[in-house]
């Protein structure tokens, strides 16, 4: 993490408005930051929560999903079942320690190209604020305590095997 | 008595409640068939075994272990290498050995602050005030003895050895033991890894199922205390979290039978990697409101998320456990 840290943010886009949008931003030839990926998917109603944490889960700085604005869904009603979806999800990720701003959800219609532009240079900002999330770098650092541990027993199994060869087997039949 | 032709079989507990152990003897009489066709060579909860006795036996030499309960300390993590080494089946046996289980549920807390709720501020404390913390090592007249030391992370146990395979349930239910061991003694097994229940979710096998709507749409969430539960009506459509859903079968669906919800005890099916944002994902997307006031109102009807979705397996999610807790406190 010696080079300069960049913000690596996921982006969930609904094919109807905000890839659209996306889509808009560049034929308008508006810059910016280059730090989302984007999946482009049906409809911000086939965002699985599952999808947001396996991206955090492995190395995504931040999660942005965008959306057909309320009312104008292309299936009517899959972005109020993602809105609902995420005021939880909002909750949960708070309880797991990880800040509100890591992960948005934005209504954003074909013709907002540049609001793209203004929520995804806004969120980089935000996101180079706080940091890197570095969940994968965490898991390995968790499961440190185990390594140490592995050693003593690698250790101790050494000693004990030159110390006694294999005892004649003791009585461990039942009843 | 001894037949050194028999399966040896050992059952081993970790960070667990004992429900687990319970179960092998909810087997009734068809455990006396179990003890007739192996050799029981380890079984703290009911027999007197020694571990030197284990650790003296070749390596491999015990057919299965049935290991209940999370991994949570230096001991359990030693048992669990040294069951590993001496079996050749290492069985997760039960939610906690399979998902970390209930004990998962402190990966939303330092250990610091678990050390000093349990040993200085809980209001059962009987000890004086004293504060006196466990000692790691202690030494007297040239001798040093030492405690297994408590880990950071709550771990299922395929987090730190390798698992052959999995039953799972809180406790798992006597018909899936009797299967899992009956395959075992048969040597009719899965492919390796595989969880020994039916893959498919709860409802499957729910007798409420026919009463399950196409289209929920919840307006208020009542916890089963708050309301008398319908006894044939399904929980989803009277307001309650139910897991089914989420949830394997194979358990007889004995809490929905008993009108109670399902508490998604036997982990996801195959398809799903993460139960409990899989079941909020389904759940809370099925409130009525459409507007964010409304909608939280709605969801304030579930005080305590993390708990009612990840109850029985927090380290098995994709989180693993509060992001921002130190690695190794004091």
């Amino acid at each position: 993490m010696s080079k300069e840290w960049k913000p690596r943010i996921v982006a969930f886009f609904c094919n109807w408005c905000t890839y659209t949008a996306a889509d808009l931003a560049g034929v308008s030839r508006l810059k910016y930051a280059a730090n989302i990926r984007v999946i482009r998917l049906m409809c911000s109603g086939r965002v699985d929560p599952q999808f947001i944490l396996d991206a955090l889960a492995r190395g995504a700085d931040g999660v942005l999903i965008g959306g057909c604005h309320p009312g104008d869904c292309h299936y009517v009603e899959g972005n109020y079942k993602m809105l609902r979806r995420f005021q939880m999800l909002k909750r949960m990720l708070k309880d797991l320690g990880i800040e509100d701003q890591r992960v948005r959800l934005e209504w954003i219609s074909a013709a907002e190209g540049e609001k793209v532009k203004r929520v995804v240079n806004e969120m980089v900002g935000q996101v180079q604020k706080l940091g890197p999330l570095g969940i994968p770098e965490k898991f390995e650092e968790w499961d440190k305590e185990m390594e140490h541990f592995a050693a003593q027993v690698a250790e101790k199994d050494a000693a004990s095997a030159c110390a006694c060869e294999p005892q004649g087997k003791p009585a461990l039949a039942t009843a | 008595m001894s037949a050194t032709s028999k399966p040896k079989i050992a059952f081993y507990w970790c960070a667990s409640c004992g429900g687990c152990e319970e179960t092998v003897v909810d087997l009734a009489e068809d455990i006396l068939g179990v003890v007739a066709a192996v050799d029981i060579v380890l079984w703290p909860v009911a027999m007197d075994f020694k571990y030197q006795s284990i650790e003296a036996m070749p390596d491999k030499s015990i057919t299965a272990t049935l290991l209940n309960g999370a991994i949570r300390s230096t001991e359990q993590e030693e048992m669990a290498h040294l069951m590993r080494r001496k079996s050749q089946f290492l069985i997760a046996y039960g939610s906690c050995a399979v998902s970390g289980g209930i004990p998962s549920l402190a990966n939303q807390f330092p250990r610091e602050q678990i050390l000093k709720f349990n040993y200085e501020d809980a209001p059962t404390l009987g000890n004086g005030g004293s504060k006196t913390r466990p000692q790691l090592k202690f030494a007297e007249a040239g001798r040093e003895v030492s405690l297994p030391e408590l880990h950071n992370v709550v771990r299922s146990l395929d987090q730190v050895v390798e698992v052959d395979y999995y039953v799972p349930g809180c406790p798992p239910t006597p018909n899936l033991t009797k299967a899992a061991i009956t395959a075992l003694l048969e040597g009719k097994l899965p492919p390796k890894g595989s969880v020994l229940a039916p893959d498919i979710a709860l409802c499957d096998e729910c007798s409420r199922k026919k009463s399950k709507p196409t289209n929920l749409s919840i307006t208020e969430f009542k916890r089963p205390h708050q309301l008398l539960a319908d006894p044939e009506l399904c929980f989803l459509a009277q307001g309650v979290v139910c897991m089914g859903p989420a949830t394997r079968s194979g358990c007889g669906s004995q809490c929905t039978t008993g009108n109670m919800p399902c508490t998604g005890c036997f982990g996801p099916t195959s398809r799903v990697r993460d139960q409990g944002l899989k079941i909020m994902s389904s759940i809370c997307a099925n409130v009525a409101p459409k507007e964010e006031g409304d909608i939280d109102k709605v969801l304030a009807g579930i005080p305590d998320p993390i708990g009612t979705f990840y109850r029985y397996g927090l380290a098995k999610s994709l989180l693993r456990r509060k992001v921002n807790l130190p690695a190794n406190g004091k």
